[in-house]
């Protein structure tokens, strides 16, 4: 094991936070979760304490696994997910990264379809203020013989302010020919005319801020066993932000 | 009710409204017709605030207070509803949670108590009924998905649970066919016609004023209004387009 901090020349800790990274290093092993063919899994992580969180996960044949992920605490908060398909597994991430002030956020996924029919799906959602930094990096690999793959990966971040910062790097690395892999990538801002057209309603500037962010994160806790928690928890730190 | 003195307004740099006075009495329907690009849009986004509309010079009073001195919330709450000319889809947000969020914040602004989720559906129940949407449509998410005709009727569902003492309807007949343009006028008769409210109907043609009889229509043209009269006037308008009238 790799007994040295990361750098920024180590592609995937290029933004991070790397004196907060060397404060804590050595980290420990990653959770190694490992679902039996034929199983289901879930697993929600609220990051709300400023921590790093490494996971490899290993989906045998015919299983499914659904993260749910909330990151949204301390300086520097790092979620770090690396999953392995076996034939005819499901993957499904719905996460939600929502940083103000000079926090440091980030969530980084690594997905390797290793055998055929695999399906993964990832959303993604970064919210972002005052000089906040928030990044996504978000790797699908598609092994020679993992043929009739598809991966689904939607990544959307909204910037509050000019003056943070999204970080959006999707990648794709297929070696099967008979794959369907898609990826949409989006950063902006708030739509002016939708907030004009709440606060025409007699809604407050900042409850209409509010209800629009609300809705950009709408649905990607949908399913989630925690889900009631992992809204409510977003809404209060979205009303923290506007 | 609203006093619209001597009103200028840039949109960016550009000077659109220049000089535009119009008296409107509570119990009134006023109309205001004329070509493309003579202001009749920027004049409903300054009334309700629009940021980037700027007033230059004038003034606007609404039930005697400095209307251009409020925010647009807060204009909304004071009684002003703006009818969209092109209404904004919000996607994740239900029409219901919005409209409740919309008139509690209102009611809230004007010290009234909220409603209720109770109260608040039968209200929106009753004005979904009266102008034909069903309740399904409702709990979708605002305007997301509707008919250029649907998003027109929805806007009249929000004057009506919203209940406004002054309507600006910005072009709300554009993109109906007969029939919802029939069902939209009951809706502007029912809600608003009465001596406690004024509409002033933004509107490039006659057709909506066959059911939506206004007291006064005004011409304007290149920001400023150039004639006043009855109800007569928008069909001289119809016969004889703006040209020799702008004059």
């Amino acid at each position: 094991m790799n007994r040295t901090a990361p750098t920024r020349h180590d592609e995937a800790w290029r933004y991070s936070d790397i004196s907060a990274v060397e404060a804590a290093w050595p980290l420990a092993a990653p959770e190694s979760i490992i679902v039996p063919a034929g199983g289901n899994f879930a697993r929600t992580i609220l990051q709300d304490t400023g921590s790093i969180h490494q996971l490899n996960i290993a989906i045998g044949k015919g299983a499914t696994t659904a993260i749910h992920v909330l990151n949204i605490g301390g300086d520097y908060g790092r979620v770090e997910l690396n999953v392995t398909l076996h034939e005819g597994a499901d993957f499904k991430l719905g996460a939600v990264q929502i940083g103000g002030g000079t926090q440091n956020l980030e969530i980084i996924t690594t997905v390797t379809h290793a055998e055929p029919k695999a399906t993964s799906s990832q959303i993604v959602r970064s919210v972002l203020a005052g000089t906040a930094t928030g990044t996504y990096l978000g790797k699908v690999a598609v092994a020679r013989d993992a043929q009739l793959t598809d991966s689904v990966q939607s990544v959307k971040a909204m910037l509050l302010d000019r003056s943070a910062t999204a970080n959006a790097k999707p990648e794709l690395e297929i070696y099967a020919d008979d794959v369907k892999c898609t990826h949409g990538c989006a950063i902006g801002e708030l739509d002016a005319m939708g907030l004009f057209y709440l606060q025409a309603r007699g809604i407050a500037p900042a409850d209409a801020k509010k209800l629009m962010l609300q809705a950009f994160v709408a649905g990607v806790f949908e399913g989630a066993g925690d889900e009631e928690m992992l809204t409510d928890a977003a809404l209060k730190k979205l009303g923290e932000l506007v | 009710m609203l006093q619209i003195t001597n009103l200028h307004a840039n949109v960016g740099d550009k000077p659109i409204l220049k000089g535009l006075t119009l008296s409107l009495n509570a119990g009134e329907i006023h109309a205001i017709m004329g070509p493309n690009g003579a202001g009749k849009s920027t004049l409903g986004y300054v009334l309700s605030g629009r940021p980037g509309y700027e007033v230059t010079e004038g003034s606007v009073t609404f039930n005697g207070q400095d209307l251009l001195a409020l925010e647009p919330h807060e204009r909304a709450a004071a009684g002003l509803f703006l009818g969209f000319q092109y209404p904004v889809e919000i996607p994740g947000v239900s029409n219901v949670q919005f409209l409740r969020e919309a008139l509690n914040a209102q009611r809230k602004n004007r010290g009234e108590a909220p409603l209720s989720g109770a109260e608040f559906l039968k209200v929106a129940r009753e004005q979904a009924g009266a102008l034909g949407m069903d309740m399904d449509m409702l709990k979708r998410p605002v305007n997301v998905g509707f008919s250029g005709g649907e998003k027109k009727r929805n806007e009249m569902v929000q004057m009506g649970i919203i209940n406004p003492a002054l309507a600006i309807l910005d072009e709300t007949d554009s993109g109906l066919d007969i029939d919802a343009l029939r069902t939209v006028g009951d809706g502007i008769n029912r809600i608003m016609r009465k001596p406690d409210k004024v509409v002033l109907l933004i509107t490039h043609y006659q057709r909506l004023l066959d059911y939506v009889k206004p007291d006064f229509v005004h011409v304007l043209a290149d920001g400023r209004i150039t004639r006043t009269g009855g109800a007569e006037l928008a069909l001289e308008l119809e016969r004889n387009g703006y040209k020799e009238l702008a004059a």
